[in-house]
Parts: structure tokens; sequence; C-alpha cells
């Protein structure tokens, strides 16, 4: 039932939307580039100074089409959407459960720091030969040390606040040793540790990028299922923050961005000069390479995987809604706690 | 738990055919609202809406009226009949219900439910009995005569305290697999019955107990 709907990113500076019978249609300097029909898509994601016709934005709210307005860098600026749906009695139950959140919590963060640490072994498994010894001992103690994170928070009764702590540790150990994944030539592309606000280095302005294409999809797939965005259970309700969407994240982000990340990398998809240093030291992605990552992005998300809880196929672009779905199903009582994603 | 529905905000009428079905995916639908959130769905009801205009005309004698709204005080339901047809008698009118169906004829009884409810509906507005109705299949196109015998009364009148006991209380009854009824329920991605019926606390204990066991190490290097 639930299909994977597309998304259309319009990059084009000065590129005008419009609606023309069922369909939008990408003009620019006044050429028709592009024509999709209305229902193929789940969303419209536009990136700065892109005109939309307000007949247009009225049938994409109408049709339950989310329009997503980022700015030229991919901040999130604004958001369009329809009468909101879905229903009270899932939102009080989510408030309720927000409350007392310690299970969705120890699911949330063992899940995400079980996926580091597939990611880190996966890496070593394929690459460890070419790396330094030194790299591969600390990479290997990484693994080593995510393994007793884990078994400290999974198998005990370990409150909120300490599962914070823990998957906060463990994404200290990741990021320490996430340079040496990298095996571009390129001098220019390494990691100095996480940066944001702004990324200080290619890789970060690439993660950046990802999170935020993630963090929309998990929004969206929360709103989908009539859940609240903006109340989560490992964040905290801060007024603006799309909480529940980022805690929805968590689990994907090892496996669809910071993956993506070294695959578009090591694969030189993406090269030192898909990159731009502002004044004061802000990396971005030129607008080139923010195609190449939408592109891999769109193709990622078609692959199919085996859902590790309902055992049936599921594309990655799903992933998220149904993550959201059995979230939904363990508020309501249907299971006795949510199922999260591990990845294998 | 909350109330999902003041106690006199009717019951659609609409909604007991999933009642019969089951009473999940009525919970499902009529409470959690999962349907509303399918918006090709949401688009069919917007025709249907359109085809659905409420006007009356003669045919062979009979007065036929379309789109009838029609409500019963003392099973507390509402609801729009497709056509209603009043045979003139010789102690006047009696109203005969037709419900149109896309498909065809099932086996069981969530078609002839939601029709006997619009039967109950009239008899209380017209009060005068109503003793049978039809309903007319899209693939067979024919009209099927339903009788409003005493058993298809009380299985509606039952179906309509189960479904208006289940809006009071809020819940979802949980799941439950029967390979006949779910293979055709359209909506059993949402409800996902045998899904429901693991546990998921052992789920993750088992994921978590994989992902750290040494052979799933995969970096391949011995201990």
């Amino acid at each position: 039932m639930k299909k994977l709907l597309n998304t259309l990113y319009v990059t084009t500076e000065g590129a005008r939307l419009r609606k023309e019978g069922e369909n939008i249609v990408a003009e620019v300097d006044d050429t028709e580039r592009g024509r999709v029909p209305l229902h193929m898509l789940g969303a419209v994601v536009v990136f700065g100074a892109i005109a939309i016709s307000p007949p247009l934005v009225g049938a994409l709210a109408r049709a339950g089409i989310t329009l997503v307005l980022l700015d030229r860098q991919g901040r999130f600026e604004a958001r369009v959407e329809g009468p909101v749906s879905g229903n009270v009695l899932l939102r009080r139950a989510q408030y309720r459960a927000s409350e007392q959140p310690d299970e969705i919590v120890r699911s949330i963060v063992t899940a995400k720091i079980a996926n580091q640490r597939v990611v880190l072994q996966r890496a070593l498994r394929d690459h460890g030969a070419e790396m330094s010894a030194d790299h591969r001992t600390a990479v290997e103690s990484t693994i080593d040390r995510m393994e007793r994170i884990l078994r400290r928070i999974a198998f005990t009764n370990e409150g909120a606040d300490a599962m914070r702590g823990a998957e906060g540790e463990a994404a200290n150990g990741y990021f320490a040793v996430f340079d040496s994944l990298l095996r571009s030539p390129d001098p220019d592309i390494r990691f100095n540790g996480r940066s944001r606000r702004p990324p200080r280095d290619p890789v970060n302005a690439l993660l950046s990028f990802l999170y935020t294409l993630l963090t929309h999809d998990c929004r969206s797939a929360a709103e989908c299922v009539g859940l609240d965005p903006a109340v989560g259970f490992l964040h905290r309700d801060r007024p603006g923050r799309p909480s529940l969407a980022l805690d929805l994240m968590e689990e994907f982000r090892p496996v669809l961005a910071d993956r993506l990340a070294l695959s578009l990398i090591n694969r030189r998809q993406l090269r030192s000069g898909d990159f731009e240093t502002r004044d004061g030291g802000a990396v971005l992605l030129t607008e080139a390479g923010r195609k190449t990552v939408l592109t891999a992005w769109q193709e990622r998300k078609k692959e199919e995987r085996r859902h590790p809880f309902l055992d049936e196929m599921a594309p990655y672009g799903l992933v998220p809604y149904l993550q959201a779905q059995l979230l939904a199903r363990h508020l309501r009582g249907d299971l006795d706690a949510y199922p999260p994603w591990f990845w294998r | 738990m909350t109330p999902a529905a003041d106690l006199d905000d009717p019951l659609p009428i609409s909604a007991l055919q999933h009642a019969v079905y089951c009473l999940r995916q009525a919970a499902l639908i009529h409470i959690e609202r999962v349907w509303a959130e399918n918006r090709f769905t949401a688009e069919g009801r917007v025709l249907h809406d359109v085809a659905h205009e409420a006007g009356s005309r003669k045919s062979r004698g009979a007065r036929r009226v379309t789109a009838l709204q029609l409500a019963s005080l003392r099973l507390n339901i509402s609801g729009i009949a497709d056509v209603v047809e009043f045979h003139r008698g010789p102690d006047g009118e009696t109203a005969f219900p037709i419900e149109y169906k896309r498909g065809k004829p099932k086996l069981h009884r969530a078609d002839e439910v939601q029709l006997c409810a619009q039967a109950l509906c009239l008899e209380e507005m017209t009060a005068r009995p109503v003793p049978e109705g039809a309903l007319f299949y899209g693939e067979t196109k024919r009209r099927l005569i339903v009788p409003f015998d005493a058993e298809l009364r009380r299985l509606t009148e039952d179906t309509v305290r189960a479904f208006g006991a289940l809006v009071a209380s809020g819940r979802t009854p949980p799941a439950v697999w029967k390979a006949s009824r779910c293979r055709s329920c359209s909506l059993i991605e949402l409800c996902r019955p045998q899904a429901m019926a693991k546990s998921a606390l052992d789920f993750r204990r088992r994921a978590l107990v994989a992902a750290l066991a040494p052979e799933a190490a995969a970096n391949g290097s011995s201990p």
C-alpha cells in the first residue's frame, strides 16, 4: 500500500515551478526543463531562490505532498504542510511515553551504537588491509569499546540520562576513528572531528548535508503515521526542534548517511572541487557537488534489504516510515517495545 | 483511556461493514485514522462525494432518492444511503434501500449489515417497516435482494454495540492473524498482524546478542 514515492529536489537557482493540470512543471528562463505527475511525488525540496506558483503550493498541500524550503546550503527554512492529520489518541500516548522514555531510548541508542559498530567492522573487513597498523588498531579498539558501551546499556536498567551519555561516548569514539575510513588520496578531503554550524571540512559539510536530508525524511515519516515530530524521547523538547525526527534518525545515521558519505568519497564521486571554503572557514558543497549527493541519495533509497523485525524486503527509503509505524504501534500498545532497525 | 468520541456523536453507518469484517480494522480506520493517511483513498473519497449528489426522481412508479441522510437515535448511528426507493403500496410508501458496491458479493455479511443498518434508520424515520433492500454489485451488475430477517437485524445491532464500545474506549484490539481474512484486507501493511504477535523486547535482545557474538565480528581477523 505504502509506496516509496519520489522526492523532487530542485537546485537550479532561478528555476520556476508551477502546476499544469496534475503535473508539476519546472522552467528555467521560460524553457521547460522537467515535468512530473503529482501522484508520483511524496515531497518537493527546493534549494535557495526557486519561484513556486501559489496554485502549485495549494495543490501540493491538498495532495499531502510536503514542500520543504532549504537555503542554498541546504539549511532548513520552512515547510508547507496540508491540514494536520493523524490521531489525537496516538499523540497523547506519545506525550505520556515521553515522560517515561527509558525503554524507547534504549532501543534507539542500542541500535545506533550497534549500527555504528557494524560500519567500523565492515570498513575493517573490506579495507583493513590497506590501513596503517596504527589506524587498524585504533578502529579495533573502538569496536571493542563500543561493545562494552552496548553491554552496559542494553542489558541493564540504565535510565535515559545514562544512555544519552553512552550515546555521546560512543559517538566520540566513532568519530575519532572516522578519518581512518577515508581512502581518498586527496589531502583536502579529511575529517578533523565532527564540526557543525558551520562544517569546517569537506567531510563534515557532506555529513551535515546528508543529515539534513535524513531529518526531512524522518520528519515526514513521523507525520505520515500521525506522530508529533516535535516530541521526542532521546532528544529533549526544545521549541522549533523536530526531536522525534532526530530520535528516529539516530539508528539510520551510520548506515544511510555515514556510509553513503564514505562511499561517495572513497569512490571519488566527490572531490575537493565539489566543495568550497567561505571566509571564516565554513566549508560547503558546490551546486555540482550537491547534485552528485542528491542523485546518490535517491539511488541509495531504492536499494532493498530485509527488514530485521518485519522480516520482509523493504527499500532503504521506506525504513524511516516503517520504523515510525512500529513506534506508533508500540505507543498504541500492540508491541511490548519499540523494535529498532538493526543493520547487518 | 480518553473516550474517542462523545457518546452522542453518532457512529458512521459506513464503519459497520469494517466492524463486521474485523473490529481491529474498524478501530484502525475509525479510531486511529490510519486509513485517512492514505491520500489515494482520500482522493477516491472526494470523487465519491462528487458522485453523491442529493436528488430525487421517479423511476418505474417508485420515487428514487439519492444520497439520503439517515439516522437512528435509538442506535446512535447515522450515514448517507446511496439510493432509497419508496415503493407505493395500498397503505403508503415502503422504503427500499439500495447500496452500490464496486466489487462482487462476498462470503461475509459486512455489506448486508451496512444495508440493514440503513433499514433500521429508515424504520425509525418513517415509522413503517422496511422488510427488504438490495445490494448492487458493479462487477456482476446484479441486484441482490436482502431480506432484513431477525438474524441479520440481531447481527447488525450487535455490531453497532460492539463498535460503539470500541469507539468509547479509544482502544484498538490486538491483531489476530487469520489467513483467510487478513490476506484480503487492504489494511494488512498498516495492521501487520503477524509482526504484532512478536515480542519486540525479545527481538531487541536477540539482535544485540547476535551483534555482540564473537562470530559476528565482521573484520575477519582471528581473535
